[in-house]
């Protein structure tokens, strides 16, 4: 093969490849890369949206300015509390479920089928369903009079609006992680369980130290990606309260501020800073808890 | 697990799967209960799954005094199949480029494909919103789906079925004289149907669920979304649950429906992005 010969060559398969992967750098490029560029610009910038846009130079300020803002506390506390509940409470039910589906039940595919609902179903339609069963002559309310409950104005009272959403979620996400968890299951030896059974472990303690141990990678990605998943909430905070974040920022959420900012206030660089800092804490928790089941595996 | 053998304890599951699978349903059978109900049953707070007096007036409502319901119907349609299809292309292009194709900064490239399903979507909202504002983009379909026409996760998908993918039967296609692109569009893409399925009904969802980036870009009624729609019937429709959930009902039909149709791929698609991490 001649010099020019292999240059040509060399020349096809970059145009071929550039080609194929043009789409994705453009929009990627565009709306991704472009953006995050900007976002860091933007969080150091006082923007005013008056026609055209305006920028002044603030240097940190937005970023200082947090500190001071008792909305973002509110919104951090509102956000941490979602987390903190239905992180772990989703997981438990997920792996319940998927346990229990495991255990030799027929029609697993059916059971599948009726679970998976809520997690097919669009955001607005859950909430909306939800706001009407919570609603104060609603569904829920008539169930606990009916086992002698107290009753709550589910979508009004500040104490309980969070905890409605909380609830929802739950209920809606699980079944999401319950799949990963079966696929799982599914993927454990059989002959793992049959040498467990000859040493004399019961069923019990075979979930202990043969299921549970083999089922920590599935574990770790399901909380990260459940981290991840409650840290932005904002569809169901949306339409709940109107974009309000009431009653009295109940349900007020770190997303929702920051739509708030952009689109009420028309503050774009403290919205971008706010942004940042949500997107530095999501990192920092799944980093913390990437180092919690690390260090657990060295035992 | 090893099948149990104690059959009380075998009554018991079966138990909890039927308690859970009634906590599953009873929000949606009371909402599509609720869609077949007059304002008047709704109004009197009574507690009946059927309904006393069976009534299609709330879908006939929606679809004939609301002009604006079939325009939403559509918008979410044109959006969803859109994005669908585009992605199912720039995916399946990009993720067989970095699995098999040799070019200059291609590693490059997939650790920026990596880098970006890092990224957090409310880092670059406020941006998009700018970009498409100075694009003109703002209230148009093309805003909805550009942006969303491209998906690293799934890239990253496509790559690992492709590098799996048997290279003799490329090979034999480049003996043939087919190039690189037929290649890829005859020989390659019909062999990936499996991963296709499993996108094709995790984008279609994600699109016609998406509330957050519509929320944002999209502000003239006429332009709405089917999720938008609902929350503006929301505010309209105070206390008209039955006209909500009837209008709720019909948003969930089409996925309902690609969701039994595809069940298969579905659930493999759900472990594909998950479960080998």
């Amino acid at each position: 093969m001649t010099r020019s010969q292999r240059y040509q060559e060399l020349l096809r398969a970059n145009l071929t490849g550039y080609l194929f992967m043009l789409p994705t750098i453009l929009v990627l490029g565009t709306f991704v890369m472009l953006p995050i560029l900007y976002a860091v610009f933007l969080s150091l910038q006082k923007v005013q949206l008056l026609g055209g846009i305006e920028y002044e130079f603030v240097g940190f300020r937005n970023f200082s300015r947090l500190w001071q803002d008792e909305r973002v506390w509110i919104a951090l506390k509102n956000t941490a509390e979602y987390v903190a509940i239905v992180v772990p409470a989703q997981t438990l039910l997920a792996l319940l479920l998927a346990t229990t589906l495991n255990a030799g039940i027929k029609g697993k595919n059916w059971w599948r089928i009726i679970y998976f609902l809520p997690t097919i179903t669009s955001s607005a339609v859950l909430t909306l369903i939800f706001m009407w069963i919570y609603n104060t002559n609603g569904l829920l309310n008539h169930g606990l009079a009916a086992i002698g409950l107290p009753t709550y104005n589910w979508l009004g009272d500040p104490a309980v609006a969070l905890k409605g959403i909380m609830l929802m979620n739950i209920w809606s996400t699980a079944p999401f992680f319950m799949v990963i968890y079966l696929a799982a299951l599914q993927d454990i030896p059989q002959s793992l369980y049959e040498a467990a059974k000859i040493d004399g472990a019961s069923q019990w303690e075979q979930f202990l130290f043969i299921t549970l141990p083999l089922l920590k990678p599935v574990t770790f990605f399901v909380v990260a990606m459940g981290i991840i998943g409650t840290f932005q909430l904002f569809d169901q905070s949306y339409i709940f309260s109107n974009g309000s974040g009431g009653p009295n920022n109940a349900t007020l959420t770190l997303v929702l501020l920051i739509y708030q900012y952009v689109f009420r206030d028309l503050q774009m660089g403290y919205a971008a800073a706010i942004a940042f800092v949500l997107a530095a804490i999501i990192i920092l928790v799944t980093l913390i808890q990437q180092r919690l089941f690390t260090d657990s595996n060295n035992l | 697990m090893t099948k149990l053998k104690i059959p009380w304890l075998k009554g018991l599951l079966y138990l909890l799967l039927c308690f859970y699978a009634i906590i599953t349903l009873i929000p949606f059978l009371w909402a599509l209960s609720a869609s077949f109900k007059s304002l008047s049953e709704i109004a009197s707070g009574t507690i009946n799954l059927l309904p006393h007096q069976f009534t299609l007036e709330n879908y006939k409502q929606i679809f004939l005094e609301e002009p604006l319901f079939p325009r939403w119907l559509l918008n979410s349609l044109i959006i969803a199949v859109s994005v669908t299809i585009l992605n199912l292309i720039c995916n399946s292009l990009a993720g067989y480029a970095l699995a098999r194709l040799q070019f200059h900064g291609k590693q490059f490239w997939f650790f920026l494909v990596l880098a970006v399903l890092a990224v957090p979507a409310q880092v670059t909202l406020i941006p998009t919103f700018l970009i498409l504002k100075s694009l003109g983009w703002l209230n148009s379909y093309q805003g909805m789906i550009v942006p969303s026409m491209v998906n690293a996760t799934f890239i990253f998908m496509m790559r690992q079925f492709f590098v799996n993918f048997p290279l003799e039967l490329e090979e034999a296609a480049a003996l043939d004289g087919l190039n690189r692109l037929e290649t890829f569009w005859h020989i390659v893409l019909p062999l990936a149907k499996p991963a296709l399925a499993a996108q094709t009904i995790l984008i279609f969802m994600g699109s016609w669920n998406n509330f957050l980036l519509p929320v944002v870009i999209l502000f003239d009624p006429e332009m709405f979304t089917l999720p938008l729609g609902l929350n503006t019937f929301k505010g309209q429709y105070i206390s008209y649950w039955n006209i909500i959930m009837a209008a709720s009902m019909i948003f969930t039909m089409p996925v309902l429906g690609l969701y039994i149709f595809f069940n298969r791929y579905f659930i493999q698609g759900v472990t594909f992005t998950g479960g080998k991490s």
